[in-house]
């Protein structure tokens, strides 16, 4: 339960830890709060050769919602998040979301942008993303892009992050105006693994009809799944039990998960749609009236 | 191979310490092997047992998922630190021997810390808050009702003083 020897270097600077990355590529691994790289790595299931250490770069971490968008620095640890009340009230399906994250000392260390750049299928803030519609600041030596959370996970703990770039910064749109949310999870215990959880974010017109419902699941697939497209009927009407009974059957037949030692496939593929019915009724009535 | 090594200094229960550790060496193991402070325990050495909690500047965190050289320039309490210095006990330390909070201990210097600090941040939580606050630290033994009794108690006792 020891890490493999390797080469650890703390970054004084963005300029200087994406320049290092740039160097050594594959062979180095950024980290961030280490909450899933070090357990990896403890179990040798993890021998990256050099770790670049960014927990000292300052410019890293924060919150910033002054513009039209709220951007998050990558190195923002699930602790400042919980703390923003501000960020909390415009973002409420995150706020919702975060209890479910493993355990407070774990929330202490951990970062958004560790999270999101292990992508962890059964991790809460990937499926979020996608929910929210975030677009994640990526950055290499000499080179910026973005990347839309849709294009952004690939796979099983696999992103379109290349060898020599980090995951700077998350940018999340602001909400629509009237849209209620709900972020909901089933896990064998309390902070762990999902066995299925659903983000949903809902919004209505002027006579309470859906205009725009995101439904996003984490658990249930390789990578988070967006299956709003199974909500799609919604749109134009207003919210109904047997409504919500029917996009909970679309969701059942559109995913396809894989089953693990805590659960089978069947039961997950259960648990999405209870959680899709009760997810979709709880974002709906919450917009409806009005928090 | 060469090992790895860098110079550290850091702050643990107000003392200071400058030493040279290899980079893979974990804050867990340095500070119970290299500091002789083995009041630490470490349980699963994955993040998952919560045995080896410590303050890192203040802040409930796992040891054994940090790198001893990532606590350079930092300041780290550990249970040894949380009685008084004339040997007196913490309310909460008081509190969990009054209430049966241990049977074989292995846990108890982690919950001590998690807790301590979170009763630092919440003078009066309620049983369910400090279940949630708990839910990082496994204990195999008291089945936790008496852990949440000695916190509820630590609370009462702290909010008089």
């Amino acid at each position: 339960m020891k890490p493999a020897a390797f080469k650890y270097i703390a970054a004084s600077s963005l300029e200087h830890a994406l320049a290092l990355k740039a160097e050594h590529g594959d062979e180095a691994k950024f980290l961030a709060g280490g909450q899933s790289l070090l357990p990896t790595m403890n179990f040798r299931l993890a021998r990256p050769g050099i770790l670049i250490d960014i927990n000292g770069i300052e410019a890293l971490a924060g919150i910033d919602p002054s513009g039209g968008t709220t951007r998050i620095g990558a190195l923002t640890r699930y602790r400042a998040l919980q703390r923003d009340l501000r960020f909390a009230k415009s973002f409420p399906v995150i706020a919702e979301a975060l209890p479910h994250i493993a355990h407070p000392q774990i929330r202490n260390r951990g970062t958004i942008g560790g999270n999101l750049a292990h992508a962890d299928p059964a991790s809460e803030l990937p499926a979020i993303m996608l929910a929210l519609r975030a677009r994640m600041r990526v950055q290499s030596a000499g080179h910026e892009r973005w990347v839309e959370a849709s294009d952004f996970f690939v796979g099983g703990l696999t992103t379109d992050l290349q060898p020599e770039e980090m995951l700077v910064e998350i940018e999340l749109p602001p909400a629509n105006p009237r849209t209620g949310s709900c972020f909901m999870e089933i896990a064998r215990r309390r902070g762990d693994f999902a066995i299925a959880g659903v983000a949903t974010l809902i919004t209505l017109d002027d006579r309470d009809q859906c205009s725009d419902v995101r439904l996003t699941f984490c658990g249930v697939g390789e990578a988070p799944v967006d299956a709003s497209v199974a909500a799609s009927g919604l749109i134009g009407h207003q919210m109904t039990e047997q409504a919500a009974c029917d996009v909970a059957a679309a969701v059942q037949s559109m995913i396809d998960p894989g089953g693990n030692v805590h659960t089978t496939v069947d039961y997950q593929r259960h648990v999405a749609g209870v959680l899709t019915e009760r997810a979709l009724l709880t974002a709906y009535q919450r917009v409806r009236h009005g928090h | 191979m060469d090992t790895d090594d860098h110079d550290i200094t850091l702050s643990v229960n107000g003392v200071r310490y400058t030493r040279r550790v290899e980079s893979r060496l974990l804050l867990s193991d340095f500070i119970r092997h290299d500091l002789a402070l083995a009041g630490t325990h470490v349980g699963c050495e994955h993040g998952v047992c919560g045995a080896c909690t410590i303050l890192l500047d203040g802040v409930p965190v796992r040891s054994c998922l940090m790198l001893a050289v990532q606590a350079n320039n930092h300041e780290i309490s550990t249970v040894e630190g949380l009685a008084d210095k004339d040997g007196t006990y913490h309310p909460l330390q008081q509190a969990m021997h009054d209430h049966h909070g241990l049977q074989c201990g292995y846990c108890t210097p982690g919950i001590l810390m998690t807790m301590s600090a979170f009763l630092d941040e919440n003078a009066a939580p309620g049983e369910d808050d400090i279940r949630e606050a708990l839910s990082g630290n496994l204990c195999r033994c008291t089945g936790y009702q008496n852990i949440v009794d000695a916190v509820m108690a630590a609370a009462l006792q702290m909010r008089g003083r």
